[in-house]
């Protein structure tokens, strides 16, 4: 039985990847979790589609301004430096390759970096937000997620079953068993849970796994 | 010249049947709730207007503002990103049983539809939802080796806006990310309407800080204490029964 990383574990790895200065979109959710685990020392920039660069956390209980709200439409705070802008200017930050990193949830990635994040079929109310565009305007788009679906089954796919949000857009995959990196249209083996071998990742994966170089041990602190 | 109108309910005269009408917000921050109040009154007096065509990010929340408008029965189809809340009743019972329209848009094509519509653009290129099931019969080019989808410009009769501060010429401030799609709306109007905290004279707000400039603006109209959408859900108030 192989313990498989939580998601604040996953959000923790995402986390070491960005760079001090870097401005990053988070998707609404469980990516969210990322801008608790920035590494000490770096500071990130969050941009929320709805008009903010450089909020941070969300303020005390019954201290709301709901003048003051993420993607969400939780409140949050503003950090020193913060800037307002409407919504024309904050997708132009986004489609015109102002953001270092984008970081999103997922149903589905494909070997060739299409993402299924956004509909799960024709039942209910279609939503879309601002996901489409994230996926092509980030110089990064990762995403993280649980390496299998609740039922077990592999989200990492030769091919996206479910509606597409973008095509070849994904860059990076965390999970709950590996680092994947999307080159060539490939899965590239980056890390991996030292306890799990390379079968058994394989084994819950729906494309092939490359190994070009070594894949390091996934370490993360108890979270 | 004074854009000022006396009341929530003289500003929203305009407004007719089968009119295209954009409301401002990002669910209730920016949201003109009092214009949109204002409106719900006039149908439930009159029975007009009816079968708007509304242009906005979500689809309401709970039973206040937007929700309330298409509770009400005064919506015949919605362009929007995200029609989902925490509370999304009102539209999504209304969706399944075949009773409103929906045009679902992504959210920054549907920002830049509407600064297209207000700059004189009519169609424009964008990567957003190339190869999904959002860009399907539209037309699609390629441009330096990447393909891109063509939108269309998005106008309308009637902006309905929340704004921070107004002057007299309709020159308008914003608070915090209240502004979101309200700015780009009051561009793509024939008529926009404008609610603010405070309404001052011409010169009354520093040139330096106008986000809106008053040739966008139409009309006027003070409401000092303007309700959030989100107090009023917490309070699970429904509109027209709010205390």
């Amino acid at each position: 039985m192989i313990v498989k990383l939580t998601n604040n574990q996953i959000a923790w790895r995402a986390a070491q990847d960005i760079q001090d200065g870097a401005y990053v979109n988070l998707g609404i959710g469980f990516p969210e979790k990322v801008a608790q685990y920035q590494p000490p020392g770096r500071e990130a920039i969050f941009h929320t589609e709805n008009g903010i660069l450089n909020f941070g956390e969300p303020p005390p209980k019954d201290e709301e301004d709901w003048d003051l709200i993420n993607a969400g439409k939780k409140a949050v705070t503003l950090k020193p430096g913060a800037a307002f802008f409407h919504h024309a200017d904050s997708f132009a930050m986004v489609r015109g390759g102002h953001l270092d990193v984008a970081i999103l949830g997922a149903y589905e990635v494909a070997e060739s970096g299409d993402l299924a994040n956004w509909s799960t079929g024709p039942n209910g109310v279609p939503a879309v937000g601002g996901a489409m565009d994230l996926v092509h305007g980030a110089r990064r788009v990762a995403v993280i997620t649980d390496h299998v679906t609740k039922d077990g089954k592999p989200k990492l796919l030769r091919r996206c079953t479910l509606p597409l949000t973008g095509v070849g857009c994904v860059t990076r995959v965390y999970t709950s068993l590996a680092v994947i990196d999307i080159e060539g249209g490939r899965f590239v083996m980056r890390e991996k849970l030292p306890a799990l071998s390379l079968d058994d990742l394989q084994s819950v994966t729906g494309a092939e796994l490359l190994v070009t170089g070594t894949v390091a041990d996934l370490i993360v602190p108890e979270l | 010249m004074d854009k000022t109108v006396a009341d929530p309910a003289t500003a929203v005269a305009g407004i007719g049947d089968g009119m295209t009408v954009m409301i401002g917000g990002f669910g209730g921050a920016g949201s003109p709730i009092e214009l949109i109040h204002a409106l719900i009154d006039r149908f439930r007096t009159t029975g007009h207007p009816k079968d708007l065509t509304i242009i906005n990010n979500n689809a309401g929340n709970g039973h206040v503002g937007l929700a309330a408008l298409i509770g009400a029965g005064m919506v015949k189809k919605l362009i929007c990103s995200f029609p989902r809340s925490a509370d999304p009743v009102v539209f999504t019972d209304l969706y399944l049983s075949g009773k409103i329209e929906l045009e679902l848009v992504p959210q920054g094509t549907l920002a830049e539809r509407i600064r297209a519509g207000g700059a004189g653009i009519p169609a424009f290129y964008t990567p957003t939802s190339y190869g999904t099931d959002l860009a399907k019969g539209k037309p699609v080019a390629e441009f330096d080796g990447r393909c891109y989808v063509q939108e269309r410009w998005l106008k309308c009769d009637v902006a309905l806006v929340k704004a921070e501060i107004a002057d007299a010429h309709g020159n308008l401030t914003y608070r915090a990310a209240a502004r979101n799609f309200n700015p780009l709306m009051c561009m793509a109007a024939a008529e926009t309407v404008v609610q603010a905290t405070r309404i001052v004279p011409a010169g009354g707000i520093d040139p330096e800080i106008v986000i809106t400039p008053g040739i966008f603006v139409q009309k006027v109209v003070a409401v000092a204490h303007p309700r959030q959408e989100e107090d009023l859900n917490r309070a699970n108030a429904v509109y027209p029964e709010i205390a």
